[in-house]
């Protein structure tokens, strides 16, 4: 498991964790702090000694809250810099995310899903996205949250959300699930591509031994000193500071939105699911399309800025959607307003750590079709 | 003319706004003065706290970062090692680091994390209207212990430094106070001491001060510093608990 190995072997079988952690090596993170939770251990383990080879740094913290606070203060460095958890640790990290938006500190969060709520299971499970997408810690905020589906995807995310971290000086996050996070997939490790992203002149730190693309200054020598912080004590000064960060969470609704259609344009029930839940979804499908059902699935793959514009497109008539999660019902209220009364909606989902199958999914959605379903209301 | 005193150049031209006797502008300006002696200015990144020197950066001039209550260490920590070359330092309260950032400050030590910490020590929390703190003395009111601090319910004064020293990862742990000139001076020995330790990489380094905070007392600045003096510094005894060259030395 080398960088060696990763550039010469066309593809490799790769754990998904795994697969995030040397993701985030590639994209030239160097800082990444974390605390031992299941079903995500992986990523600091691998980290652990991974970090040591391309220089960077890993630090076991005494706490997620610590951990977070850790990414903070090297991403104020102008390093780029991730932590990962696993649901329970992801609700300790809130507070350093809240500070994270406020400040405007690009870095990525790993949450690997497990049952809640508490401490609740290690199955994987899907009953973070509102916490995800909604805000979580204090404050009107948004983070970017991405939903890979398979160890590919956990791969090209990662990377993409390091590049749109550092764009729109927002934390993001890489929303999975203990199986995505534990499965092992083959996996094509594209190359990570530079982009052209805004100079961190913001930095608070000194520019030797870094990566050459990204420019620094050391301490505040011919320039003003900079401040990063999310205290506005003055008269408006806070209102404004949100203003700016609303204007950026609606750029970013209007060019970072992902999502991944499968024969939606003629189905008469669309299913939406994103994660894991998409694949059993799309296994379902494929059955029932070869029985002659005509479904779809609608995949949002950015879950922050969500694919909203895109979903109200595909209603109305009577064409009905079904939201399918593992967990007792969260991304389809957004599934709801993006439809906005234009179709009936309709909800399936599995919570406490349970995994649906695909048969299930199918029997779900023949009820669909012979309106055999109670929509989702109220 | 020779010019024999000025404001550093490490303090903006900003008025500070504390309270009248409050220690906070001392220290502030000592850690000013030191970092201009040692010419470090342009290396520096500060760590405000949440509390009074929350507007730490409004005084500093240099690189400052605010964070959440408590987490300093934790912030200084990533700074420092993605950085070594900046010279990092915390400064924060007793409510900050004694109590609500206890593990963190704890760990950052016993990591011996190369960094220099300044605790500011003034037994209760100012900033908010003064309610009991870890440091609170035995019998002492304050807005959350109107009747005093009781030890069957509140427990005891935290001798931080006296923990601290005892950690194998700290290089240096020392207690002063900034109640008069003598002390003063004092106590900008030590400041100088904790960030050249950083400098000369000898590891974490760390100095509690006893700072006046004349309002929540309730008492004048002048009486606050005698307050120090026969009160505070009986609980908080001053003096160096730990120093690694010393031991080589001897």
């Amino acid at each position: 498991m080398t960088s060696k190995n990763v550039k010469t072997v066309e593809k490799i079988l790769m754990k998904g964790n795994e697969a995030i952690a040397e993701a985030a090596i590639n994209a030239r993170c160097r800082f990444f702090a974390g605390y031992p939770i299941t079903p995500q251990n992986e990523i600091p383990e691998y980290l652990s000694e991974r970090m040591n080879q391309v220089g960077g740094v890993f630090i076991q913290s005494e706490s997620e809250i610590s951990a977070i606070n850790m990414v903070f203060g090297a991403s104020a460095a102008g390093v780029r810099s991730m932590t990962s958890s696993s649901s329970p640790g992801i609700s300790l990290k809130q507070e350093g995310i809240s500070f994270l938006c406020g400040a405007q500190l690009p870095c990525v969060i790993v949450n690997v899903q497990r049952g809640g709520p508490g401490l609740g299971n290690i199955s994987g499970s899907q009953a973070d996205y509102f916490q995800a997408v909604k805000g979580g810690g204090h404050g009107d905020y948004k983070l970017l949250v991405y939903a890979p589906y398979n160890v590919q995807e956990m791969w090209d995310l990662t990377m993409h959300a390091f590049d749109t971290s550092d764009k729109y000086r927002n934390p993001a996050m890489i929303l999975v699930d203990g199986m995505l996070g534990q499965m092992m997939e083959p996996l094509s490790p594209t190359p990570y591509v530079v982009k052209n992203l805004p100079v961190k002149t913001w930095a608070l730190t000194g520019c030797k031994d870094r990566e050459p693309n990204v420019i620094r200054s050391t301490g505040c020598k011919d320039r003003k000193p900079n401040v990063i912080k999310s205290l506005y004590m003055g008269e408006g000064e806070l209102e404004r500071q949100n203003e700016l960060l609303q204007e950026k969470y609606k750029k970013m609704k209007e060019v970072e939105v992902m999502y991944e259609e499968i024969d939606v344009e003629d189905a008469d029930v669309i299913i939406v699911a994103f994660g894991f839940a998409a694949r059993v979804a799309l296994s379902a499908v494929r059955g029932l399309q070869r029985d002659g059902y005509k479904v779809g699935l609608f995949r949002p793959i950015t879950l922050f800025p969500f694919p909203m514009r895109q979903i109200h497109r595909l209603a109305g008539g009577k064409r009905k959607f079904l939201s399918i999660e593992m967990n007792a019902g969260q991304m389809v209220e957004d599934v709801r307003l993006s439809v906005n009364g234009r179709s009936d909606v309709f909800f399936y989902g599995r919570p406490g750590g349970a995994i649906m199958t695909a048969e299930e999914i199918s029997e779900v959605i023949i009820k669909c079709f012979e309106n055999k379903l109670e929509p989702h209301l109220f | 003319m020779k010019k024999v005193y000025e404001r550093p150049q490490s303090l903006k031209k900003t008025p500070f706004r504390f309270c009248p006797g409050c220690g906070h502008g001392i220290a502030h300006r000592l850690i000013a003065q030191c970092i201009d002696e040692l010419g470090i200015r342009e290396k520096v990144v500060g760590i405000a706290p949440v509390g009074c020197a929350v507007f730490a950066y409004d005084y500093f001039n240099f690189d400052i970062i605010e964070c959440a209550h408590g987490r300093p260490p934790a912030v200084a920590t990533a700074i420092k090692r993605v950085s070594p070359e900046t010279i990092v330092f915390s400064y924060q309260g007793d409510g900050d680091l004694a109590a609500i950032g206890t593990a963190e400050i704890i760990h950052a030590a016993n990591r011996g994390e190369n960094l220099s910490i300044f605790f500011m020590n003034n037994a209760t929390y100012g900033m908010t209207g003064g309610q009991m703190a870890p440091t609170t003395l035995i019998n002492q009111k304050t807005a959350t212990c109107n009747k005093g601090r009781c030890i069957t319910a509140d427990g005891f004064p935290l001798n931080v430094v006296k923990l601290i020293s005892t950690i194998k990862g700290v290089s240096y742990a020392a207690r002063s106070s900034l109640a008069g000139a003598k002390n003063i001076l004092q106590t900008k020995k030590h400041i100088r001491r904790v960030l050249e330790n950083q400098i000369n990489k000898k590891g974490f380094s760390f100095l509690e001060m006893l700072s006046p905070c004349p309002p929540v007392w309730g008492l004048t600045p002048l009486d606050s510093c005698k307050w120090i003096e026969t009160e505070m510094s009986t609980v908080f005894k001053k003096g160096v608990y730990k120093d690694i060259e010393a031991r080589k030395h001897s």
